[in-house]
């Protein structure tokens, strides 16, 4: 079991070393996510005039629009370059159990999503003047993108065999990716405010994140077989 | 474990869209033959390999690998599979020694190192191992994607239009491979004179339907696999 267990971990790992090195030559992703933030940020920025008494509710849903947004961007380039370049095929012929192609897809996305917070969150709270507690904000944030890359995964793997993937992700991914959007925003107005339970939104992500691991792991098999 | 027969199909099938790509293929390959997979386009040579390769699921039938059942010993089967295709399968901005390593890891080849050196240096690659594959020709990433088909030193090699590309020196490189004795090889080619140099057997596909099954030399495929040649049909 251990023996079993050290092989998988080393075979995921090799997987989502892989995906990083790639991405660390090309920077096609990350750029490209980096820069939508940004983007969206400042626009959103100078489009509301946020006040001392609206930011809490308007400023969340800015940045978790703009997170889920800069992941989907993301999320779409993860098996597509697989499929373009081939090494998709190559992949799947590995003697690996498709529940870790899986993980190494997801850890490799979650960590794009997270670093990519980790420049947002600063600019963030510094274009919109908001004060938090950033510790606070963390766990909120890790498990509403793993919830998103979850789900994002699975639906990246289903539209890559399909002619209108662009199209196709946002549109599979997006509805059912709005308990996470409401508990992020809803937790995020709960640490600008001071008013509420973050507990009540953490544990909703964290059951919702439980539930579609089991999930997705299960039905990874028949998603990427032909 | 060691299985006599290498492919064991039996009314194997497989559709897209209700249209038929491979339809009843009943097919046995003992261990160690060598076979020639020939057939117009469309014929359903790359239907069949994918479907060899474990890339495609059959749409009727069944299939056996090197003696495993691939809907169910799907890792047994994959770890004894070695396909090299049309496309090299390989990471563009990686390096040859960088590709050959992530597929080491995969399929948990010993001391990957000196794997990858030796398969480098094998298909004439050692001068090119720090180079991004974008960085080499296309009979250069050709010559890699066998060095990856070979890295796990697969029993079952499928090779679909494997001399796309290569030049002469890939082209005895895989020559050399392929006139190894104990490996099983199935190979889908439009050169068919190049392919009947090396085939013990020659297949013919038609329509997805095996039109033409002969040996070429029954008493080699035996002597290697140890096998009874299988039922050939003029």
């Amino acid at each position: 079991m251990t023996t079993m267990a050290l092989r998988a971990g080393k075979q995921t790992w090799a997987l989502v070393a892989k995906d990083l090195l790639v991405e660390w030559r090309s920077k096609e992703v990350f750029s490209a996510m980096v820069l939508y933030v940004a983007v969206v940020l400042v626009i959103y920025n100078f489009a509301f005039e946020f006040r001392r008494d609206t930011v809490a509710v308007l400023a969340p849903g800015v940045l978790w629009s703009a997170v889920i947004f800069a992941g989907l961007l993301g999320l779409g380039r993860t098996f597509a370059a697989e499929q373009d370049q081939g090494t998709l095929d190559a992949l799947l012929l590995c003697p690996v159990d498709r529940g870790l192609i899986f993980v190494g897809k997801l850890l490799a996305s979650l960590l794009f999503m997270l670093l990519v917070q980790a420049i947002t969150v600063p600019v963030f709270v510094t274009l919109f003047d908001v004060r938090l507690s950033l510790p606070a904000l963390v766990p909120l944030v890790v498990l509403g993108s793993l919830g998103f890359a979850v789900l994002g995964t699975l639906f990246a793997a289903m539209a890559t065999h399909t002619r209108a993937r662009e199209m196709l992700l946002p549109l599979l991914l997006l509805p059912l990716v709005v308990p996470v959007v409401i508990a992020g925003v809803r937790g995020t107005q709960v640490l600008i405010s001071g008013e509420g339970s973050l507990a009540v939104w953490l544990n909703l992500l964290a059951g919702f994140d439980l539930i579609f691991l089991g999930v997705v792991y299960a039905l990874f098999e028949y998603v990427l077989e032909g | 474990m060691t299985s006599t027969w290498a492919v064991e199909a039996a009314n194997l099938g497989r559709a897209f869209d209700e249209a038929w790509a491979i339809r009843d293929l009943d097919l046995r390959i003992p261990a160690g033959q060598r076979v020639l997979l020939l057939g117009p386009n469309g014929s359903g040579k790359t239907t069949l390999l994918r479907l060899l390769a474990t890339l495609l699921r059959p749409t009727s039938g069944s299939l056996r690998l090197c003696g495993f059942d691939p809907l169910r010993q799907g890792n047994e089967v994959r770890g004894r599979i070695g396909l090299m295709a049309h496309r090299p399968l390989l990471y563009e901005s990686l390096t040859a020694e960088e590709n050959l390593g992530f597929y080491s890891r995969m399929y948990e080849v010993p001391s990957p190192q000196a794997r990858s050196t030796a398969l480098l240096r094998l298909v004439g690659l050692e001068d090119r191992a720090h180079l991004r594959v974008r960085a080499l020709s296309r009979g250069q990433q050709q010559r890699l994607a066998l060095a990856r088909a070979l890295l796990h030193d697969p029993p079952l090699l499928l090779l679909d239009e494997p001399d796309t590309g290569l030049d002469e020196e890939g082209l005895a490189v895989l020559g050399r491979v392929l006139s190894e004795e104990g490996r099983t090889v199935v190979m889908a080619t439009h050169q068919a004179e190049r392919g009947l140099a090396w085939a013990d057997r020659v297949l013919v596909l038609r329509g997805g339907r095996l039109s033409e099954d002969r040996l070429l030399r029954p008493e080699s495929a035996m002597s290697r696999s140890g096998a009874v040649a299988s039922e050939a049909t003029p």
